[in-house]
């Protein structure tokens, strides 16, 4: 310092390595040991102090007047240099009667706020940066131990949640075919419906499936329907869910789809594929389908009545049995007074369970 | 028990032995599960059906599996961050030896279900300590051997260590610093990662 050591320094450099003793002209006197650390070797006793930081909080003229005049107050500082390190500080008056020498200088304090992380990394901090006090090494502490706790129960939340994802894979699928089954379809259909996105529904059955079953037996049945899945699977798109709701009977769900043509071809071309003949321990199995569609978008919305639609799929999918198998029928009223109630089918249709 | 106590013997032993020779331990113990997850807490016996598998897998004395298992958790590199948050206690060997007092305290702070045992450290010269270590489990003790015996390597000094013996729950550890700087040590950034 200029003009002699002032005893103050010594105490300073101890208490507050961080802090900066600025005289009566705004430039630097003495700097606290941690602060020639953010200048690597170059020069900091003579500088400006308000060439070193920028002062970014509260406003000031930069005139040591009104330097002075924000004594007690937080100050938000910015090094004016890469990295641009954010500082705050706070500052104390010198006496005026040269007490403490420096009279009309101040005395700031500074230290790093949140910045430190950064800064530590920056400058190359060390423990004996701080003073002894200074909470920094445990709040460093703290951060990393919280870090690798957070860690731990972030890998434990994945497991977890693969697990819950196999779990309801498992629920959701059809364990013969690989499709999904009827909870899954249940799902996906209320989702549609809240969400009122229209799309197509095709109930299909397959034609001549009892008579492979009795004739060849239930192992052959059980290849007969992975066989049709398969066969199914590559005609449909990948946000379309295909389902196997009861024995050999499953529900396609063709999201987004409001043309009563473009659902036909795709059931005609499912039913295409059905009738392709299966090898089964040397014998061929040939079945077919028969499908009934109805489609959201010729039902009011919102408030989808899906008993209704399905309940009609079901009906133009009696229809198309009664009109020879083996094809596509869209739902029309007319139906509904040609079929019997829907109730009187054999099997667990889906609109009876949904 | 602490999953994260648990966790970290079965990453001694695979880590050191290998995955079979966990399968085998794991095998022994009789346990329905082949992972410890470190954020679930297990049955107390549990940890002690896998301590005495690990002593008969290994061949080794119950005491020395867990000093090994102190001294892995702290030189191993894959368990760098707890080595890490060991260093934050003091700048030197001498200042981390006093900061024990506080582990069980810091323990919490990160992990706030973590028991950890009581520690104390009593000082009868500048170079002659005793570690006194109560905990209702017993063995916590020679896990602090390894521990220890690492750390100073880590600090560089150099240290006799003696276990006196475990009475109701209170183990004593005898700690003669021989040499404070005995060799550089590894290094210790503030900064994670900076190394």
């Amino acid at each position: 310092m200029k003009g002699g050591q002032s005893p103050l320094v010594g105490l300073l450099d101890t208490l507050c390595p961080m802090h900066v003793l600025v005289d009566a002209t705004g430039h630097i006197a003495h700097a606290g040991p941690t602060l020639f650390k953010l200048r690597a070797g170059r020069a900091l006793i003579g500088i400006r102090f308000l060439e070193l930081f920028e002062l970014k909080r509260p406003r000031h003229d930069g005139t040591m007047a009104s330097l002075r005049g924000l004594a007690g107050t937080k100050l938000h500082l910015q090094l004016r240099e890469v990295p641009r390190t954010d500082v705050k500080g706070v500052l104390a008056l010198m006496p005026e009667d040269a007490s403490m020498g420096l009279p009309g200088g101040v005395i700031i304090d500074l230290s790093f706020g949140i910045s430190v992380l950064d800064a530590i990394r920056d400058f190359g901090l060390t423990s004996a940066d701080f003073a002894a006090t200074d909470l920094t090494i445990e709040m460093l502490y703290l951060i990393e131990a919280k870090t690798a706790a957070m860690e731990a129960s972030h890998m434990l939340n994945l497991r977890l949640q693969g697990a819950k994802i196999a779990a309801e894979e498992k629920a959701y699928t059809d364990t013969l075919t690989g499709l999904r089954n009827r909870r899954a379809l249940e799902n996906v259909l209320q989702r549609l419906v809240a969400s009122e996105q229209d799309f197509a529904l095709i109930h299909l059955d397959l034609d001549y499936f009892k008579a492979v079953n009795d004739t060849l037996g239930h192992a052959a049945g059980d290849h007969v329907l992975q066989q049709a899945a398969k066969q199914m699977l590559k005609e449909i798109r990948g946000d379309d869910v295909l389902a196997r709701v009861g024995g050999d009977e499953f529900v396609l769900i063709l999201a987004r789809l409001t043309d009563a043509g473009r659902a036909h071809d795709i059931a005609s071309r499912l039913i295409a594929q059905l009738e392709e003949p299966i090898p089964f321990n040397g014998k061929t199995c040939r079945i077919s389908g028969s499908a009934g569609s109805a489609l959201s978008c010729n039902y009011p919305q919102p408030g989808l009545d899906l008993a209704r639609m399905m309940e009609d799929a079901d009906i133009a999918l009696y229809a198309a049995k009664e009109a020879g198998r083996g094809r596509h029928l869209t739902y029309g009223p007319e139906m509904r007074r040609a079929a019997p109630p829907p109730v009187a089918r054999d099997d667990g249709s889906v609109a009876a369970a949904i | 028990m602490h999953g994260l106590i648990n966790r970290a013997i079965e990453r001694f032993v695979r880590d050191t032995y290998g995955r079979d020779t966990w399968g085998q331990l794991v095998a022994r113990a009789d346990i329905d599960f082949t992972e410890f997850e470190s954020m679930l807490t297990y049955e107390d016996e549990v940890t002690e059906q896998v301590l005495e598998a690990a002593g008969t897998v290994l061949g080794k004395p119950r005491e020395e599996v867990l000093e090994d298992i102190g001294t892995y958790l702290v030189s191993h590199p894959k368990v760098e961050a707890l080595r890490r948050l060991l260093r934050f206690g003091g700048v030197d060997f001498t200042e981390f030896l006093h900061s024990l007092d506080d582990l069980p305290g810091r323990a919490r702070l990160a992990v706030a279900n973590l028991d950890m045992p009581d520690l104390e450290l009593r000082e009868h010269g500048s170079l002659s300590f005793s570690l006194i270590c109560r905990s209702p489990k017993v063995g916590f003790g020679h896990v602090l051997i390894g521990l220890l015996r690492a750390m100073a390597d880590d600090y560089g000094a150099l240290v006799m260590l003696d276990h006196k013996g475990s009475k109701e729950g209170t183990e004593i550890i005898e700690v003669r610093l021989l040499a404070m700087e005995h060799t550089s040590g590894r290094r210790f950034e503030l900064s994670a990662g900076a190394a």
